[in-house]
């Protein structure tokens, strides 16, 4: 076989030096971007390459890796990470979300807690919470410079304007340390309480962008907000189908082409341990309901 | 005079030892205050503790210009080594170093100094490596900001006496200032510039 021989984890070293100096710089500025040099990697961009190289520059051959892309572990993109990393570093991998060290996900954070063992790697798309609203990079930077995020109030408020409550519903901004407003990624809002004095190291990459941040554990993240339009996490008001979760956030996924839908757990590990442990929902397979049936 | 041959080796594995390593050095940064300790074993040169050179060989290459303090600067062994493992180039300005590594922290000049970043770019900044006589005795600090769960406390004997004092000009400049990390043998200590820290002592 003359497969090549990559390094461990797949990037040279010196791009992992530049990343790891880059990731120190971003945890000792909570929520301040650092440009890096972003590699091309085997992927293309919008597949999670500042992630990827996030991961790749962390991840040691002790680590257990999870990864999720939309709460799930069993899509394309989690998959293809998750035997990625397994094959250029040879580490472990899981789908529970307690035994894991290094989570890299894509728009969620699990909704089982984070210890203090672990550090969720987030892939980020557009890393600048003002670049909907002020196209130059040169005037964002000034921007975030003075502080001046005068600009992200009136978009809110524009949402209360016109549709009466504030409609962002992901990648909601927040305000890390009392300082940088910092864009999430695109989770949900229902995740951004999660941030705010984690447990948990919290590293962001964005591949195409060329940027990576940070919140460090035990850090006050703030949802931006009004006194009179407090931030509310948005959860569609129903139990999960499958395992009955009054808390989780859920997806809604179609199920004919009548109008039928149920709503399930966007996280399928929380939502298998539950159904492992006895909930069932309106709907739960038929493997759960023979199971109990032959047991009883 | 030193022949290549006769330099300390560097790491042994060098993927693993970095990576081992960095992780030491992420967790100290994440949770400042917390002692954490360097596993990878490398040669150093004198003047240089294990910490620090394991800490050169993961992070220093030729993209971060390196300041030394007088005692690093004028050992041989010393800028040979860097040289020969890192190809870090040492530099007389200290407001363009990516690193300063302090030997002696009685000769720390002052952090005015070292590059601070701008408001605009505050990663831009000096990474002080300063090597302390020990990061489990001496006096007591009180330490509070990111990273940590309310409030830690850390016990090192450092020189120079009032490093804590001076650092303060972390609160007004932020988000520019100065990183600092702790070395004491294969301890690791990092104190960044939201770190806010109070001497307990009478």
């Amino acid at each position: 076989m003359n497969a090549p021989a990559y390094n461990f984890a797949y990037l040279d070293e010196q791009t992992k030096r530049m990343i790891r100096r880059a990731i120190l710089k971003a945890i000792a500025i909570p929520g301040y971007q650092v440009p890096f040099a972003s590699r091309e990697m085997p992927m293309p961009y919008g597949w999670g390459t500042g992630g990827v190289q996030v991961t790749a520059a962390i991840l040691g051959p002790q680590d257990v890796l999870k990864v999720i892309d939309q709460g799930s572990d069993d899509t394309t993109n989690a998959i293809s990470i998750r035997k990625f990393f397994a094959k250029t570093a040879g580490v472990a991998t899981t789908t529970a979300t307690e035994e894991a060290t290094v989570i890299q996900t894509r728009h969620r954070i699990p909704e089982t807690a984070l210890h203090a063992n672990q550090v969720l790697v987030y892939q980020v798309p557009i890393p600048e919470p003002l670049r909907f609203l002020e196209p130059r990079e040169t005037e964002t930077r000034r921007m975030h410079a003075l502080a001046e995020y005068g600009l992200m109030h009136v978009k809110l408020y524009e949402d209360i304007a016109r549709f009466g409550h504030i409609a962002t519903a992901y990648a909601y901004p927040v305000k890390v340390n009392a300082r940088y407003v910092m864009d999430p990624s695109p989770t949900p809002k229902f995740d951004n309480p999660k941030m705010d004095h984690s447990p948990a190291l919290q590293l962001f990459g964005a591949g195409r962008e060329k940027r990576i941040y940070a919140i460090p554990p035990y850090t006050k993240v703030v949802s931006l907000d009004f006194e009179d339009h407090p931030f509310e996490p948005y959860r569609f008001n129903a139990p999960c189908a499958l395992c009955a979760a009054e808390n989780s956030y859920l997806d809604e996924i179609v199920t004919d082409d009548k109008g039928g839908r149920m709503f399930v757990c966007s996280d399928t590990d929380y939502c298998e341990g539950r159904q492992a442990a006895g909930h069932h929902g309106s709907l739960s397979a038929a493997p759960y309901k023979e199971k109990a049936g032959s047991h009883g | 005079m030193t022949t290549i041959a006769e330099l300390p080796p560097g790491f042994v594995d060098k993927v693993l030892s970095a990576q081992s390593t960095f992780r030491s050095v992420m967790d100290a940064m994440a949770r400042p205050g917390s002692v954490q300790r360097i596993v990878p074993m490398a040669g150093a040169p004198a003047t240089m503790m294990r910490g620090t050179a394991a800490i050169a060989l993961t992070l220093f290459d030729h993209d971060t210009p390196l300041w030394l303090d007088a005692r690093m600067s004028e050992s041989s062994d010393v800028t040979k080594w860097l040289k020969f493992h890192t190809g870090a180039p040492v530099v007389q300005d200290s407001s363009i170093a990516s690193f300063a590594l302090i030997s002696d922290g009685a000769t720390l000049p002052s952090l005015e100094r070292f590059a601070l970043g701008t408001n605009e770019y505050p990663d831009r900044s000096t990474t002080v490596i300063l090597q302390v006589d020990g990061l489990d005795t001496g006096r007591s600090f009180e330490l509070r900001g990111p990273g940590i769960d309310g409030v830690t406390m850390l016990q090192a004997s450092i020189r120079p006496f009032d490093l804590f004092e001076r650092l303060r000009m972390n609160e007004t400049l932020f988000p520019r200032g100065i990183d600092l990390v702790l070395v004491a043998d294969d301890a690791v200590v990092a104190i960044p510039r939201t770190t806010r820290v109070e001497s307990k002592e009478s």
